[in-house]
């Protein structure tokens, strides 16, 4: 494919468990590759590490499966010195674009440092998009309050600058991730007042099938239940968040238990003083640098459609991890180790021997109807709109409510997201809906929509208007 | 227990940075967010219309809720701008270009 001489290139976006293991696979083969990430340092949000300014000696003491993340970490660095892998951290990907002279080739334009100034375009024989995911929260009256974090965002910060943000939190929410967040707090010293679950994992047992054939990761949940308990963590199940109180700050939280068909009952309402909320209601796939490059996007997640190879169905662009669906970092793993072997095998035109990595394939089928399992159970309350008072925010950023947006669908008789957004702005502004999406379209009853957004980030314009003249930087790649 | 404690941290020697002209204590290896939460302040902006103050929300970048004005750059995401010795931190009202 390649059109100059050398080695293929392969260009990785995301240095997260999917993207390290690619690069990994592919390095070894007869490929050049190039990883590129915002940043500062490889590992993504499961193995984020604490900034080496603050020189931490036990950074295991957040994390869980320390010893992969060194086998990455070590095999990262190895092939870093041998020259084979150039990793590019503080690099925010805002456009992959398809070059327009035929070779099939790819531009990653990214821009460099922490306040995203600089201009950089890396080129590319084949791109390979392991973006990851971010955390979906539906709002509820007081979520704006500072204090009420994203549980990831929790994490991140935690994990990252070792830094929370009081002394008393409550997480609450839905999915498997508010495990780690809460015993990640409680172990840096948070007191955790309570873990507030709307699933039942009761509803787990119907679906053992699926879950069985992991018994690694059964016993990972098994392993934090026991923490939270060691911890005296009070676990509410079937408890939702119906409201976080204050005025410049969360002082307290209202949690109510749920009937069975997911509504709030009635008289159950619970008032627990805190200044941390941790709520997450499950993740979302990163999909935009895909949408831009045309790339088909399932509506389910959404996520990146990608075949058995973590191939897209566009010409040179593979997919694995989060993007492509959310299931946590072993399922990455696996993703992307298919997809740098066979980003490599289709890089040197031959085609690959699925046998080659029968072993990830498997895994792959099995994490994918584990989290099919875990997806289905962890789910926001049926009824959780009906918590949503009028005056309620709903898109954060251009400060539009949820009165607003029912008014839009009732009055103004909008049927679908891009409507109710075109008249009342909600997902216009700063985050470009990615926060608000899901409440939108839940508030107004509509389904989702794949949304298409031009670019991964805010570019400034004059980024904009000079790109393709900047210079290119492989890092400390010499050219061929 | 705190975090720094849990990881072992030994961060180089901490510096002075402001916040609105007061000052604060940073490590290196922050960022501004990490600076401000470890100094008790968990808002730092205020909103454009209902002029309801924000921070820290998803933490990596995303949501675009901590901006916040660096060294007279306004809409810096707090989450992800390393703290450097000496910063002028200043919280943001509205777009941040109104001073
Ligand atoms: C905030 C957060 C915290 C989480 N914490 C945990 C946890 O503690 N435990 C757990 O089990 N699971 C956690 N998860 C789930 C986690 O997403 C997966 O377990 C796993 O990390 C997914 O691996 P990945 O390689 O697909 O993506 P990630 O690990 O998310 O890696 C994606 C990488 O791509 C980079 N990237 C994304 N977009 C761009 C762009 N436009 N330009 C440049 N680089 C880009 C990111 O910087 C990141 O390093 C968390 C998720 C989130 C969102
Ligand atoms: S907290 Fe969301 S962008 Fe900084």
């Amino acid at each position: 494919m390649s059109t100059e001489p050398g080695p293929p290139r392969l260009t990785i976006v995301g240095a997260g468990p999917a993207g390290l293991a690619a690069a990994l696979a592919a390095a070894g083969r007869g490929v050049r590759v190039t990883v590129v990430d915002a940043a500062r340092a490889a590992g993504g949000q499961f193995y984020r590490q604490p900034s080496a300014g603050l020189g931490a000696r036990r950074p295991q003491a957040l994390h869980h499966q320390w010893r992969t993340w060194q086998r990455l970490s070590d095999g990262l660095a190895r092939e870093v010195a041998a020259g084979r892998v150039t990793h590019l951290p503080d690099h925010h990907v805002w456009c992959v674009e398809r070059r327009l002279d035929g070779s099939g080739r790819f531009t990653v334009h990214a821009l460099v440092g922490p306040e995203q100034e600089k201009p950089v375009e890396v080129r590319a024989d084949a791109v390979l998009l392991a973006t990851g995911g971010y955390e979906k929260v539906l709002p509820f009256p007081g979520w704006t309050l500072p204090g009420v974090v994203t549980a990831g965002g929790a994490q991140a910060m935690l994990k990252g600058t070792l830094a929370v943000s009081g002394r008393t939190a409550v997480v609450a929410g839905t999915g498997p991730l508010l495990l780690p967040v809460a015993t990640g707090l409680a172990s840096a010293g948070v007191t955790v007042a309570a873990l507030v679950e709307s699933a039942h994992p009761a509803a787990l047992v119907r679906r053992t099938g699926a879950l069985t054939r992991r018994a690694d990761k059964l016993t990972e949940g098994a392993w934090y239940a026991a923490e939270l308990l060691r911890r005296r963590v009070r676990t509410l199940v079937r408890h939702t968040v119906v409201e976080a109180h204050g005025d410049d700050r969360v002082e307290a939280v209202t949690v109510a238990a749920l009937d069975a068909e997911g509504r709030v009952r009635g008289g159950t309402g619970l008032r627990i003083p805190c200044d941390t909320l941790a709520v997450g209601h499950g993740l979302l796939p990163h999909t935009d640098l895909a949408e831009a490059l045309g790339c088909r996007i399932e509506s389910t997640g959404p996520r990146v459609w990608v075949d058995e190879e973590q191939r897209t169905d566009v010409p040179g662009v593979w997919a694995a991890g989060e993007t492509t669906g959310i299931g946590g970092a072993a399922l990455s793993l696996a993703e992307g180790h298919i997809a740098g072997r066979s980003a490599a095998a289709r890089l040197g035109g031959r085609v690959p021997d699925p046998g080659e990595w029968a072993k990830a394939a498997k895994a792959r089928e099995e994490l994918r109807e584990f989290f099919g399992a875990i997806d289905a159970v962890y789910v926001p309350p049926a009824h959780w709109t009906e918590q949503v008072t009028d005056d309620t925010v709903v898109c954060r950023c251009e400060e539009v409510t949820a009165g607003a947006v029912r008014e839009a669908v009732g009055e103004l008789g909008a049927a679908d997201v891009r409507t109710v957004k075109l008249l009342t702005r909600a997902g216009m502004g700063w985050c470009q809906g990615r926060i608000c999406e899901p409440a939108v379209a839940g508030i107004a009853g509509c389904g989702q929509a794949v949304a298409r957004r031009p670019f991964a980030l805010p570019v400034p314009l004059g980024v904009l208007s000079r790109a393709g003249e900047s210079g290119e930087d492989d890092g400390d790649d010499a050219p061929p | 227990m705190n975090p720094l404690e849990l990881a072992r941290a030994e961060p180089g020697p901490a510096f002075t940075v402001t916040l609105d002209g007061r000052e604060l204590e940073a490590l290196p290896g922050q960022t501004v967010a990490a600076t401000l939460w470890a100094a008790g302040v968990t808002s730092w902006r205020t909103t454009r219309g209902a002029g309801r103050p924000r921070g820290i929300f998803c933490g990596i970048g995303v949501c675009h809720d901590c901006l916040v004005t660096v060294n007279e750059r306004p809409n810096q995401r707090a989450c992800l701008v390393p703290v450097r010795p000496g910063d002028a931190i200043r919280t943001q009202e509205g777009t941040g270009h109104e001073h």
